[in-house]
């Protein structure tokens, strides 16, 4: 015997008679109602198998009783929304975009289904909120401030097509100069001075200004106009809005100046139908800086 | 002559970890053996110093081997306080993505953390637990000393060998991309020498077992330690690159490669973080209540059942994927029917109290060990539930899916193996008791809040951002961008981190208990753990 207390007590059941490091076991029955219930589960399962694609064979599964498919289920489902859809969505196809206001009913399906398409492709870079990100140079689409025409066929042209990829010829294009290959530090450092004022902030060094103003003019107003007001035809960025695309502190535009900036966007012409494309490009119109 | 032929491996060992850490392709890879020509060099000159001295002349057959215990207790309490405080950092990486600091980018950021995490708490953690607590077991139960002298040392040490390569590994970008089986070829095939000595270690001491029967943990230990062996191997075929890099190709591709992953992963849960502790409960939870057994044949029958139904679940992982839908339906009615096969377990655990409730009262440890029972009836009732593939449409891919996991690692697989170092610390340091049982109330109720914190925020987390997913308009568009699901976390996140800070912090006050234990306790009569059968 082990010279361990044993674990047993008054009025217990019997036990096995094993007896391992002064463990010893009961000879309980199973608890019924865990028994059933697992009876229960074996035949419910069973029964499911029948029901459903279930038991693997040579070529095939057994189909189940029911015919269910999944990958059917979602094709059902997609068929359904896509029927639904399917008028209104060749009305607005249909339409002359600017005129997709005069008509309520399609105008705010349109901007639903906009939304929609923005929070799954648009969102990434643009923001859930369409705020962009400036430390990345994702253009803020809440603003009235547009790079390349904020009307609604300026913005369904750039959803379309994008801007400086290379998958379509018609994707919006322009380049900056990298002005650090051309000016020297100082020369650099004067435009960036100047056109720190042109918005109506206070230069980092007033002193450089003057000859910054004269290298502006001979260098950057051919696309960003005399006055720094922009160009939209050449999207060419207004510089004197005190909005900026990628940050207008002078460590920012220093950069900017000596290695220019070239951002892209994918064109969604065959990533989404013609449809989602109008209405996308009615939801960011309506945001706030639609023109 | 044994120490010439290790002189002769270890030698060769170095020279070639040293000829592998020149011609590197990798980082991690150098970094690996550099770490391999260290161990073997130290090993060739501690082996040189004792060769051909004269042996210790103790005849140690008739004692238990348990230094090695020892050590897999030191190692157990520590690296899970690792593990837990890396779950806690990047718990508030989620939170606040500031944390994945600019300069630690490719070392320490969320990606690179998140592995060493699991790995850590599943594996160096629970693995050394299991270890530690199946090689005390089969020794008590089997009344024999451990089978094959030091070669229980080499699986100790040997495994640490895998976790430091491991979580080394995972912060120099060295991984396989399997969730859970992470470590890349060399590392896995060193695992799988290590496991086999485990197996081996553990059934010779069965074989030579002084007892008639084999004791119901001990099943369960076995039947971990074969198929984690099993699970290992297959879902870790891969051909190396370069016998000099850390790169390797999978065998399997495609959905075959996702059944074989998550075939393996579910099973890591049903067979480590199950059948394993399983094994642990019921050593621990009889011992320290001090009653028998509830029922022998519920024993019997939930170990077969469990054993044999588990290892066909893995399925559930996969629904609404590219498995086909006979799997799934496969996956889903093996989970539902494998409910009440892993309540036999619970129900054995609970009922062993029958007589003892009062225990619950005036021992922090037995309640620290019921409601680890408790969490595993919990997570094995909500697991068949969200294998359901309605409610896994909604809970797949959510967070309500790591709340499950952690109510299961906090509350069941902690708690056990915490309720164990309280058992056997005392024991296999010969202390009359604890240094305080007041502090392992402490350390109980830190848990359990921390637990019940975690679970809960990721339950409203997980059911809100399932819903906010499916969400859509009068017209059929989405409402919510990925985006706005995140945002509307991030509450949540925060009070799963201060669950995660709590838990920690128990741990914590464990491990200074444990010391002072040691240190402080008052030591009980010295009596020779010797090994004689119970009867």
């Amino acid at each position: 015997m082990s010279n361990k207390p044993s674990q047993l007590q008054k009025g217990d059941p019997t036990t096995t008679g094993h007896e391992w490091d002064g463990i010893q076991e009961f000879n309980n029955p199973l608890p019924r109602w865990w028994l059933w219930t697992f009876y229960a589960c074996i035949a419910w399962g069973i029964g499911y198998t029948i029901a459903y694609p279930a038991w693997p064979g040579i070529s095939a599964a057994t189909p189940g009783l029911l015919g269910y498919s999944s990958r059917a289920e979602v094709a059902e489902e997609i068929a359904a929304v896509e029927t639904r859809n399917a008028p209104v969505n060749e009305r607005l196809e249909g339409v002359e975009l600017a005129s997709v206001g005069d008509d309520a009913e399609l105008y705010s399906y349109a901007v639903s289904s906009g939304a929609a398409v923005f929070r799954t492709w648009c969102a990434q870079c643009h923001g859930s909120g369409a705020g962009g990100v400036q430390a990345s140079g994702y253009p803020n689409l809440l603003d009235d401030d547009w790079l390349w025409g904020g009307d609604i066929d300026a913005i369904h042209q750039t959803i379309a097509y994008g801007i400086r990829n290379e998958e379509y010829d018609d994707a919006r294009y322009s380049a900056m100069p990298a002005y650090g290959d051309m000016f020297t530090a100082e020369e650099i450092s004067q435009v960036v001075n100047f056109v720190q004022t042109l918005s109506g902030g206070t230069a980092n060094d007033p002193a450089q200004v003057e000859a910054g103003s004269v290298l502006y003019a001979d260098n950057c107003a051919a696309c960003h106009g005399e006055a720094g007001e922009g160009d939209i035809t050449q999207g060419a960025p207004n510089l004197a809005d005190a909005i900026w695309l990628y940050g207008g502190d002078y460590a920012a535009l220093t950069y900017t100046v000596t290695n220019a900036r070239f951002g892209i966007m994918p064109g969604w012409q065959d990533r989404l139908s013609e449809a989602e494309i109008r209405a996308v490009a009615l939801y960011v119109h309506q945001l706030g800086g639609g023109q | 002559m044994l120490n010439y032929l290790k002189l002769i491996v270890l030698g060769l060992i170095t020279l070639f970890a040293m000829m592998a850490a020149s011609y590197a392709r990798d980082l991690a890879y150098q970094v690996h053996a550099l770490i391999v020509m260290l161990v073997a060099a130290g090993l060739f000159l501690w082996t040189l110093r004792r060769t051909d001295e004269p042996a210790a002349g103790r005849d140690l057959s008739l004692e238990y081997n348990d230094g090695v215990i020892r050590a897999g207790v030191i190692a157990t309490a520590g690296w899970g306080v690792v593990g837990f405080l890396v779950g806690v950092v990047i718990a508030f990486q989620l939170a606040f993505p500031a944390l994945n600091f600019e300069w630690a980018q490719g070392y320490l950021n969320f990606g690179r953390l998140r592995p060493l995490h699991t790995s850590a708490v599943i594996f160096a953690f629970g693995g050394n637990a299991l270890i530690a607590t199946s090689l005390y077991v089969v020794q008590r139960t089997s009344a024999a000393r451990l089978w094959g002298g030091n070669l229980a040392w080499f699986v100790f040490w040997g495994y640490q060998l895998v976790i430091v390569l491991a979580a080394t590994g995972y912060i120099l970008g060295s991984t396989h991309a399997k969730e859970y089986a992470e470590p890349e070829w060399y590392v896995d095939w060193w695992l799988t020498i290590v496991w086999v000595a485990y197996l081996a270690v553990f059934l010779g001491t069965i074989v030579k077992r002084k007892e008639p029967h084999i004791y119901v943990a001990n099943w369960f230990f076995l039947s971990f330690i074969v198929t984690v062996a099993m699970l290992h191997v297959v879902n870790n075929l891969a051909i190396p690159v370069s016998i000099f890099g850390s790169k390797s190709v999978q065998v399997f591709s495609g959905v075959q490669d996702a059944m074989v992953q998550w075939w393996y992963g579910h099973n890591a849960v049903g067979f480590f973080l199950t059948a394993g502790f399983l094994g642990m409960m019921y050593y621990f939870i009889p011992k320290q209540a001090e009653r028998p057994v509830f029922s022998y044949k519920l024993s019997i029958i939930h170990f077969w059942a469990l054993i044999f139904i588990y290892i066909w679940a893995g399925p559930h992982h996969l629904h609404y994927t590219a498995l086909p839908d006979w799997a799934s339906t496969l996956g889903m009615v093996f989970s539902i029917v494998l409910w009440m096969p892993s309540w036999g377990g619970m129900i054995n655990g609970l009922m062993t109290l029958s007589g003892a409730w009062d225990k619950l009262r005036t021992d922090p440890v037995i309640r620290m060990m019921v409601i680890s029972v408790g969490f595993y009836g919990m997570s094995t009732f909500e697991g068949p539930m969200m294998s359901i593939k309605a409610v896994n449409s909604l809970s797949h891919y959510t967070d309500w899916t790591i709340g499950h996991v952690h109510s299961g690692a906090l509350g069941w697989n902690g708690m056990i193996t915490f309720g164990a170092l309280y058992f056997l610390v005392p024991v296999l340091w010969k202390r009359e008791r604890l240094y305080s049982l007041s502090l392992v109330s402490w350390h109980f109720w830190l848990a359990t809040i921390g637990i019940v914190l975690y679970a809960a925020s990721m339950w409203v987390t997980g059911i809100m951002e399932g819903l906010m997913w499916r969400e859509v308009d009068a017209n059929g568009f989405l409402v919510n961008s990925f985006a706005d699901t995140v945002a509307a976390k991030f509450p949540m996140y925060v009070v799963r981190g201060l669950g995660g800070v709590l838990f920690l912090a128990g741990a914590v006050i464990m491990c200074y208990n444990l010391w002072m234990t040691v240190k402080r306790a008052p030591a009980k009569e010295a009596s020779l753990a010797t090994a004689v059968p119970a009867e």
